[in-house]
């Protein structure tokens, strides 16, 4: 179970592991009541089986004793879990303060990742800095979406102006991956979204190369350029310097660097990313962007200009 | 009996010869409860075998990863039809089929309070699920049984599918709203002598509790629905956040009717329990008095614990803390309840025949489905575990592993009784491991799926490592089960033709249904035995010991009539209470455009608010003039009523007028709409009343009153002043308190 990349149960950061803590308690108690119950039924089948002909048992309907012994056990273990609850609560969930690193805004069905301090956009990988923590605040653009990474922090519900807040956290460098976890229409199955922690070096890095506009691309990429100018790409998709204004779609300014696309439909690679433009329908049924009936040296060019966002 | 020969004894039939000549208009007309109850399971039947196959082409779909059998929106289809199903289709009539079928006998009535209002019902289940099926023909729904706003409204979801899932589940409401009056009444009138509200049986007090957290809560999603329903067809904006409307309102609609649904569910499979425990443990439940009073507390309780499903919409920890110490004290009483029914097992002479083996299996997987509910409670761990499979596995282990085994249990207890047959023991027992083996499979894995962080209403997923055999085995489960359901088919079917004649008793139970012949007679007993106690047959049988005796009493039964009145009077009071509330969540700051106070006219209202009210003063003339005799002045005061009740309506209409003459009209704003909400369905009670008015006016003039003796006017009186009393809600809410703030 903890070997799994989505566990709860291997967190990596405080926040998930005082949830974690929780759940341990959790799995004791529960053992231990399922214990008695099933001790009970299983003594009553074991040495209290009739056999044909056996006159009735002892009339017994009450005891009034142990029944009260019953209400005060369940109102004691309920009262213990729930004064963790509230500890559990307040470590994973503390109050938001000062102002928001991100913005995460969930469309149907991917994610905009908005940097609020190094005004970057991106699109289902959300980066951070490893040790710090990170204040998020969640938003939609149409349907409740629900942002769920496991092993890093509680899920939250994108509710349309209600300014969600969650803290995300990694102690450790690596990608952490998530999903939505409220459905919102027919391709919530791929709306996933990953998290990269990073060392604080490297993330600076990364914000750094992210913060530069998009260079113009030459050659075959300049054809690909030319052709999302000219068959309304740009229209839904900003390319930060060379075509901005789109905001339906995910910012492509570097979409080379990301891992994936698609919101985890596909890793992000020249082969996937022709068959992709081939027939975005195909791989992903009911995904917004149209199929276009590019023909093969279209294909090339569109491939050549993404491929040289970097 | 044997039951070896070739040639078995002819067992009494359902229907009697002469029926037999014309059975189809025998079942379509019937008004028997036991007949609509046989009716009610067929339906439930008929649905599982749909909601089944739903679940089974789900299961198909996600087997193995990223698999394109199903397209995304057929999937998501399959899920919210699967969920609508098996909740309003084939659990709640199973639940209302048992009921109907037994508790007139257990409480040794002759038949349900108000037999024909009970056919309406049954039929509004094939109704409601024919027009949530009508889909097939219009684009299915695709949002989830559960149409979270924005998801559900028209720009998100245009298919017709979603409005034909409105109007199905208002049918299905209406016609259990009408099934909970009816359970009520006939236990508040109908019981036999002797039969005090302490010697009920327990699955009497429990689906008598049970009728009313049906009367109340169902109300609650009526409204939401008509609210849904307006803002896809008539332009207003409830749910949307962006034009003021709120869709987080919705959730606390839906779950404010959707958990006290989930003990809809649950309390008549206490019930069943309770009932087959003791007496195949061969003793009395254990505290009688502790499973019916924690009935109640979770009655209650139940009410107050909805918004535990929206952990994560962001309500803030105070409020978070409040339902999780709601929803942990409602484990209390039903932790005791497993508790008791353990130790109705203990000391026993248990005879494990098929009845038992499913409430054994029940209590088993109860437990787990409590225990992992629990968790739920628990605000930080549902943080984590909310939407995921871990939450499937949870509410499965409760409603398949709890309720629909409770239900297996009741059918093979009491289907001697209701065919005179016996079910198959060896294909029960059969059925009932492949069920066991294939719903444990099915998901108990679905656990660690959701600790390994896969999310529910996924279509697909990608090929992590451990999520393919896991959910591979879970569809295996669900072939299991598939296979346990067609074992169970043909035990019907094989047993409704050729099963060992049941007799009138073959449990040696200890209830009054069994005081009778298998099946029974139209008029259910030639004869009752003496109700001393809670279990006459042991007394019956026991002559030298009873039981020690309970509280006698005499039974005070209060008049049909008005006892019914009264149940729909607290089920509307519900349905305004919810759109009263509505009003003032979005007029507490009014919003911009028209509202109460520069739109609304006080001074007209007010004069003809005043109508209304004299109006109940008239009436209640009318009643006092009936009550003396005194015909001619009944019928002029009943004449001045509905004058003054015209004179309302007339005044609302005139006002309706005005503002749609100034722009005004639904869609305008959250005024406009809850406005129009509030008062039109006050407006269509007015009506409603003013028709049963005038049938009253038309009887009493024909002199029809006089002979049929019982007069109605005593129930439409209650309604038309509860209709009055209303109004005073909306006139303060809409009218008066806006201009004070």
């Amino acid at each position: 179970m903890t070997s799994s990349p989505e566990s709860i149960f291997s967190p990596d950061s405080p926040q998930a592991r005082a949830i974690v803590s929780l759940w341990t308690v959790n799995f004791v108690v529960c053992a231990l009541i399922f214990t008695v119950v099933a001790a009970m039924v299983a003594v009553g089948l074991c040495y209290f089986r009739g056999r044909p002909g056996d006159a009735d048992p002892k009339q017994v309907a009450e005891n009034r004793r142990i029944e009260v012994a019953w209400l005060c056990g369940p109102v004691a273990i309920v009262a213990l879990l729930f004064v963790l609850n509230l500890r559990a609560m307040a470590r994973s969930d503390p109050p938001p303060s000062g102002p928001d690193d991100l913005e995460v805004i969930g469309h149907q069905w991917w994610w905009e990742i908005r940097d609020l301090r190094a005004g970057i956009v991106t699109a289902n990988e959300v980066h951070i800095p490893v040790g710090r923590p990170v204040s998020v605040r969640l938003d939609t653009a149409d349907v409740l979406h629900e942002f769920w990474v496991p092993r890093l922090t509680r899920k939250m519900t994108a509710v349309p102006l209600a300014g969600n807040h969650i803290w995300i956290e990694a102690d450790h460098p690596g990608i952490y991956r998530g999903v939505c976890s409220e459905f919102c229409g027919t391709e919530h199955a791929w709306m996933r979204v990953m998290v990269v922690a990073q060392p604080p070096a490297e993330f600076a890095a990364w914000e750094k190369a992210q913060e530069r506009a998009a260079a113009a691309p030459s050659g075959e990429a300049a054809d690909g350029l030319r052709l999302m100018r000219s068959m309304t790409c740009v229209n839904c998709h900003a390319i930060r310097g060379l075509a901005p204004g789109g905001t339906a779609g995910p910012d492509l300014t570097h979409f080379a660097s990301r891992r994936t696309f698609g919101s985890g439909v596909l890793a992000n690679t020249p082969a996937n990313l022709r068959r992709w433009l081939a027939d975005p329908q195909k791989i992903k049924p009911g995904v917004k962007m149209p199929d276009f009936n590019l023909k093969p040296a279209q294909l090339d060019a569109l491939v050549a200009c993404l491929e040289s966002l970097r | 009996m044997s039951g070896a020969a070739p040639a078995l004894p002819a067992a009494p039939s359902i229907l009697t010869p002469e029926e037999q000549a014309h059975r189809r208009l025998v079942w379509i007309s019937t008004v028997d409860h036991k007949r609509i109850g046989i009716l009610y399971l067929v339906f439930a039947l008929v649905f599982f075998a749909v909601g089944g196959l739903e679940a089974l082409f789900i299961r198909l779909q996600l087997a193995a990863p990223n698999n394109t059998l199903l397209s995304p929106d057929t999937f998501n289809a399959l899920f919210t039809l699967h969920g609508t199903t098996m909740i309003f289709l084939v659990v709640m009539p199973a639940v209302f089929g048992l009921v109907n079928y037994c508790l007139p006998l257990m409480i040794g009535a002759r038949d349900m309070a108000f037999p024909r209002l009970n056919a309406l019902s049954v039929w509004l289940v094939l109704f409601g699920g024919a027009l949530l099926y009508f889909c097939v023909l219009t684009g299915p729904p695709t949002m989830g049984w559960f149409a979270y706003a924005p998801l559900s409204e028209t720009p998100y979801t245009p298919s017709l599918g979603v409005d034909y899932w409105i109007v199905a589940l208002l049918a299905l409401g209406i016609g259990s709203v009408a099934t909970g009056i009816n359970f009520i009444t006939t236990v508040l009138c109908l019981r036999a002598p002797g039969m005090t509200l302490r010697r009920l049986p327990l699955f009497v007090w429990i689906n008598f509790v049970n009728a009313f957290i049906v009367i109340l809560a169902l109300p609650v999603l009526n409204a939401g629905l008509i609210m849904l329903l307006m803002d896809r067809r008539l332009g207003t904006h409830f749910f949307l956040a962006r034009e003021g409307g709120s869709p987080v309102l919705w959730q606390h609609i839906f779950w404010g009717f959707g958990h006290p649904e989930v003990y809809i569910l649950a309390l008549p499979a206490f019930g069943i329990v309770s009932e087959i425990i003791p007496v195949f443990a061969r003793k009395p439940i254990f505290g009688y008095g502790f499973v019916a009073s924690s009935s109640v507390a979770i009655g209650i309780l139940s009410f107050g614990v909805w918004a535990h499903h929206m952990f994560t919409v962001g309500m803030g920890h105070a409020a978070e803390n409040f339902f999780a110490i709601a929803s942990m004290l409602i484990a209390i009483p039903t932790g005791v309840k497993v508790l008791n029914w353990s130790a109705t097992l203990i000391g026993g002479r248990i005879r494990m025949d098929v009845p038992l083996l499913y409430c054994v299996a029940f209590l088993i997987q109860f437990t787990i489905g409590g225990l992992s509910g629990v968790t739920h409670a628990e605000v930080a761990l549902d943080w984590q575990t909310k939407n995921s499979y871990y939450l499937v596995a949870h509410f499965h282990y409760v409603a398949v592993g709890g309720i629909f085994f409770a239900l297996l249990a009741g059918l093979h207890y009491w289907f001697p009784k209701i065919t005179g047959r016996m079910l198959d023991d060896r294909l029960g027992r059969l059925g009932f491991w492949l069920f066991v083996v294939g719903f444990n499979a099915t998901f108990m894995i679905q656990h660690v799926l959701g600790f390994m962080g896969m999310p529910r209403r996924v279509y697909t997923y990608p090929d992590l490592p451990g999520w393919h055999w896991m959910n591979l085995l879970s569809t295996c489960g669900a072939g299991v089960m598939a296979v346990a359901s067609l074992v169970l088919l043909w035990n019907i079917a094989r047993s409704l033709r050729r099963g060992r004649p049941a007799g009138d008793n073959p449990w040696e139970a200890w209830t009054l249904e069994w005081a009778t012949t298998s099946p029974p007679p139209a008029h259910n007993f030639e004869r009752l035995p003496e109700v001393r106690g809670r279990r006459p047959l042991w007394d019956l049988a026991h002559p030298e010991r009873p039981d020690p005796p309970t509280p006698s009493g005499d039974i005070v039964a209060p008049d049909h009539t008005r006892a019914a009145v009264w149940c729909l009077i607290a089920s509307e009071a519900a349905f305004f209470g919810v759109l009263l509330l509505v009003f003032v969540f979005f007029n507490i700051s009014p919003p911009a455009g028209p509202n109460s106070r520069n739109s609304l006219e006080l001074g007209r209202t007010l004069a003809f608010s005043l109508c209304l009210f004299l109006s109940s003063f008239t009436l209640w003339r009318s009643e006092a003039a009936e009550r003396r005799g005194q015909r001619r002045r009944m019928a002029a005061w009943l004449g001045l009523t509905i004058l003054l009740g015209l004179v309302f309506i007339v005044g609302q209409g005139r006002e309706y007028l005005g503002l749609f003459h100034r722009g005004i009209g639904f869609g305008t704003n959250l005024f406009s709409s809850s406005f129009y909400i509030l008062t039109g369905f006050h407006g269509l009670h007015v009506c409603a009343g003013l028709i049963a008015l005038l049938i009253a006016l038309g009887l009493s003039l024909s002199g029809e009153l006089r002979r049929r003796g019982a007069s109605p006017l005593g129930a439409i009186g209650l309604y038309w002043h509860f209709v009055d009393a209303v109004w005073v809600f909306v006139l303060a809410t809409v009218y008066v308190l806006p201009r004070l703030l």
